[in-house]
């Protein structure tokens, strides 16, 4: 289980982060929607400790994030990171993308890393790429590779950062069935995203941000067609 | 009584024989400029890492740095080759010109390496901690290789000039190429081809240079 308790982020004098509370259970998936600066991002960057906090505390599976004791790399490999640009490593090829970190953070042989970085390529459907380089494969692809990147450590949480805002519009679809299929397999997912209708289909609950405060958090369904609130429902004309 | 056998030879003209004497020089040029880049690159490197990592690091060694990236190369090797024995303490012009060289091409290359660094995107770094990997892991396995494709290219241009100014160490005594041959222009009195022929053995040592990166720059790049 993930946990926020009164979380508080700062950058320097602006607040982007008041006072969150949150918790995400195993198996759940939660979506985060808001406007840009409204602080989701953030809110995943605290959650594996790529930002520090000022105050509250983040746990996961009861480990205080934050806690200086904390050993963060350890930490980080239960919980899976996607970003907006995919950030592959140009210099190696699609199976060692996905290979490396098993190897060099689980310690895994070469045999077993590539037959476990050829498992999540084929699941994401990159079975015919292991050995392109990711220069030569569309955003899209590159975001699925990276998606099977994080997979390959097997975390127990997946969060994703707006990882289709970047793409072509015509690239979208594929992430994000490569994300639905990541739902069927009963993956824990934060997804911080502007797909509002994906939001709503796939997602157990979405939390709506406004100003660095959780301004409403309810059902899927129920939050995207009956917001109860103004802010939300304000949002959610613009965006629909 | 011919006028040849009335004055005393001074000057004996350039032989084949020469040769091997501009060979052992080209040895010298080679042995110094191998020590000094192999060394000042590694140090460069770990210089250029500091000045990305630390802002004292910046301030401090960068302001230092800046100051052997500035005064010309001949004034630093005069100023270094007698101090030592101010302190008593003699130094060879060769190891003279080795520390100097080396600290030199340090400077210059801790530039291009601070470069290197910073030409991997942070987010491409926070994905890599992003995946559990330790801070050398990621300098390691991520910002490296990136990092060092992108400096090729610049520290290739160092490399070679340094290479070249190590001529100026024959300001010591050191024997290398350009000191070989102002010898064998006193004795010969035919700079021309001389120089020619050292301006070759330059041409020589650097090529591989040059052809040996430029092939790598090809291999390195990204498909």
């Amino acid at each position: 289980m993930i946990k926020l308790q009164g979380v508080d982020k700062s950058f320097g004098d602006l607040r982007v982060l008041k006072g969150i509370d949150l918790s995400v259970e195993k198996g759940e998936v939660l979506s985060v929607i808001g406007a840009s600066g409204s602080g989701k991002s953030t809110m995943l960057y605290c959650i594996n400790a790529l930002e520090n906090i000022q105050g509250g505390k983040i746990l996961v599976d009861g480990v205080d994030v934050h806690c200086a004791g904390t050993n963060v790399n350890k930490l980080r490999r239960e919980i899976g990171m996607v970003f907006q640009q995919w950030n592959s490593f140009p210099h190696l090829s699609v199976m060692d993308n996905v290979a490396l970190a098993p190897q060099i953070v689980l310690g895994k042989s070469k045999d077993e890393a590539y037959s476990i970085a050829e498992k999540h390529l084929k699941h994401v459907g990159l079975g015919d790429k292991l050995h392109t380089y990711p220069t030569r494969m569309s955003g899209g692809q590159q975001q699925r590779l990276a998606i099977a990147r994080a997979l390959a450590m097997e975390p127990s949480y997946m969060l994703f950062d707006e990882v289709t805002s970047a793409l072509d519009p015509e690239l979208v679809g594929e992430v994000l069935d490569t994300l639905r299929l990541l739902r069927e397999d009963g993956m824990t997912m934060i997804v911080v995203t502007h797909e509002i209708n994906f939001a709503r289909d796939v997602s157990d609950r979405i939390a709506f941000f406004h100003q660095g405060v959780i301004e409403e958090l309810a059902p899927a369904k129920d939050l995207v067609n009956n917001p109860q609130r103004e802010r939300t429902q304000q949002f959610l004309s613009k965006v629909l | 009584m011919s006028e040849s056998a009335s004055t005393i030879q001074f000057f004996t003209g350039f032989s084949v024989n020469d040769l091997p004497f501009l060979a052992q020089a080209a040895g010298g040029t080679l042995l110094i400029s191998i020590i000094s880049i192999s060394i000042g690159s590694i140090l460069g490197c770990l210089f250029g890492w500091a000045l990305y990592a630390s802002k004292y690091a910046r301030y401090i060694l960068g302001s230092i740095l800046d100051i052997f990236r500035s005064v010309p190369l001949i004034i630093q090797l005069l100023l270094f080759f007698n101090f030592f024995p101010i302190l008593g303490i003699p130094l060879e012009p060769f190891a003279a010109g080795c520390i100097v060289l080396t600290v030199y091409t340090s400077a210059l290359v801790a530039q291009v390496a601070r470069g290197g660094i910073e030409a991997v995107p942070e987010s491409m770094r926070r994905a890599s901690r992003s995946l559990g990997m330790s801070y050398f892991q990621d300098m390691r396995y991520v910002v490296w290789p990136i990092g060092a494709r992108a400096m090729l290219p610049a520290w290739t241009g160092v490399a070679l000039g340094v290479l070249k100014d190590s001529a100026l160490v024959s300001v010591l005594g050191y024997l290398e190429l350009l000191r070989a041959s102002q010898i064998l222009i006193t004795r010969t009195q035919e700079p021309f081809i001389i120089l020619a022929i050292v301006g070759a053995f330059y041409f020589a040592l650097s090529y591989p240079i040059g052809k040996i990166t430029a092939r790598l720059e090809q291999r390195w790049q990204y498909d």
